[in-house]
């Protein structure tokens, strides 16, 4: 019983003193998950919209594939990234396995189909209001895309954080393709992983203090963002 | 130089089928400028559709929807819709994103929104977004955004079916004031007392087919089928056939 009481006082301690060894972890997970969800974002968000918005051959199977992915377990995710990154494999030649670039990609994999489906949804409900008003405007397809990917940000923001905070608790995949190399690949949720397993308490309590600390902003801010948007009639 | 009118629209063997079920069959008639055109019947009757239809919301099955301008004759209508569509924006920039979307430039969009929401007596609301406004402003926004366009034929379908009567009263004065600043009027209705204040001519529809295309006096002086007659006396019409 001390020994867990003596680790969350240490692992506290650690938090409050801006321990350098955790702050450089934590620095690095932002960075990865930050940057994953921009780029699933970037492809998801329009993807999302575009599935609601468009019809072509095809469309439907699309929406299952994209709404099937949502479930991909992370490990599996991971080793496909690593089968593709390897040496031998597709993309070797990048030399990314092992780099914080490969866990971006695994990460991205990842949470590109939760932001295409929820964006897909959002845009769904909007779209199905809009549709005769823009089409009596002469909107244009790409326009309407960019018009309920607009209206919709508020659900959309939500979407996206949805993802981060997968991302950013997800310890499989960037295991596998990271290798959770000390100094260059190691992330919040390896760290902890690894400094369980060695005993070293202290470290990976402060570090699921972070992560909760983390997780509990995101979701926060979900909410905010649902007030605001019932305020502005959205 | 003004482009030629895009009037006479020509309307005929109009037919619409959906669910293996023919909402609209052989409607033909022809709409000239100026006077205001009251599609009237009862629900059911097609004259949401026949109005989709004529601003190529929709396909017909069969039939011919005919304008008499040529080129770009979408861009030189507009349609307000029973439920007023408003984009997640203020009201002003629900009439921002009209003007844009017909390549208005931003400099020249402040003083036309301006003067639309003027109007429609809408000024003070400016900022508000509009899915806080209430049904009744929405409408009147709607109509504000339509009349920003400077249609030469505006659609309307049922434009005052969930509103209470001093809004009512409100839009269909902007509806007036469309039509004396020039453009044509296209509005559905199956409100009787509606249908006399706005109609220069009446399109009776029943059951999908046109049964009467009179001018207003004419129609409700003197109506010619006894489907119109029950309408117009506010009785139960029942189909023996």
């Amino acid at each position: 019983m001390t020994e867990l009481s003596d680790a969350f006082v240490a692992a506290f301690r650690l938090v409050v003193s801006l321990d350098p060894a955790l702050g450089e972890i934590v620095l690095r997970s932002l960075q990865v998950s930050l940057t994953a969800v921009a780029a699933a974002s970037l492809v998801a968000l329009p993807l999302g919209a575009a599935l609601a918005l468009l019809r072509f051959p095809g469309r439907g199977a699309l929406t299952v594939l994209v709404n099937a992915m949502m479930g991909l377990p992370p490990v599996v995710v991971g080793l496909v990234v690593y089968l593709l990154l390897s040496r031998s494999g597709p993309l070797g030649v990048l030399g990314l396995l092992f780099t914080p670039a490969a866990m971006i990609v695994a990460q991205t994999v990842l949470i590109l189909p939760i932001v295409a489906s929820l964006a897909r949804e959002s845009s769904e409900g909007l779209w199905s209001e809009y549709r005769e008003q823009l089409a009596s405007f002469g909107v244009g397809p790409g326009r309407a895309i960019g018009t309920v990917l607009w209206d919709g940000r508020h659900a959309l923001a939500t979407a996206v954080l949805a993802g981060f905070g997968r991302a950013s608790a997800e310890v499989g995949a960037v295991m596998i393709v990271g290798g959770n190399i000390d100094h260059v690949t190691r992330v919040m949720t390896t760290a902890i992983a690894l400094e369980t397993s060695k005993g070293d308490l202290a470290l990976a309590l402060g570090l699921g203090v972070v992560l909760i600390v983390i997780s509990i902003s995101v979701n926060a801010a979900i909410y905010g963002l649902g007030r605001s948007r019932r305020r502005e009639g959205a | 130089m003004p482009a030629p009118s895009i009037l006479p629209l020509t309307v005929s063997s109009l037919r619409f089928e959906a669910g293996g079920r023919r909402l609209i069959d052989d409607v033909g008639f022809t709409l000239d400028a100026g006077r205001r055109s009251v599609i009237l019947g009862p629900n059911g009757a097609g004259k949401s559709l026949t109005l989709r239809i004529c601003h190529g919301l929709l396909r017909p099955t069969a039939g011919t929807v005919r304008w008499q301008g040529g080129a770009d004759v979408r861009a030189r209508q507009a349609m307000v819709f029973q439920r007023p569509v408003m984009l997640r924006r203020t009201a002003w920039a629900n009439l921002s994103y009209a003007l844009s979307v017909r390549g208005v430039p931003r400099r020249e969009r402040a003083g036309r929104i301006a003067e639309a929401l003027r109007r429609a007596g809408l000024l003070d609301i400016a900022r508000t977004p509009a899915r806080l406004l209430s049904v009744g402003e929405q409408q009147r926004l709607a109509l504000a955004r339509a009349w920003l366009l400077e249609p030469e034929v505006l659609f309307l379908d049922e434009p005052t079916a969930s509103l209470d009567p001093s809004a009512t009263r409100a839009v269909e004065a902007i509806i007036q004031a469309i039509h004396a600043a020039g453009a044509k009027i296209v509005l559905t209705t199956q409100d009787m007392g509606q249908a006399r204040r706005l109609g220069d001519e009446v399109l009776f529809l029943y059951g999908g087919r046109l049964l009467e295309h009179a001018p207003a006096e004419r129609f409700f002086e003197t109506p010619a089928t006894p489907q119109a007659r029950a309408f117009i006396n506010g009785e139960l019409y029942e189909d023996w056939n």
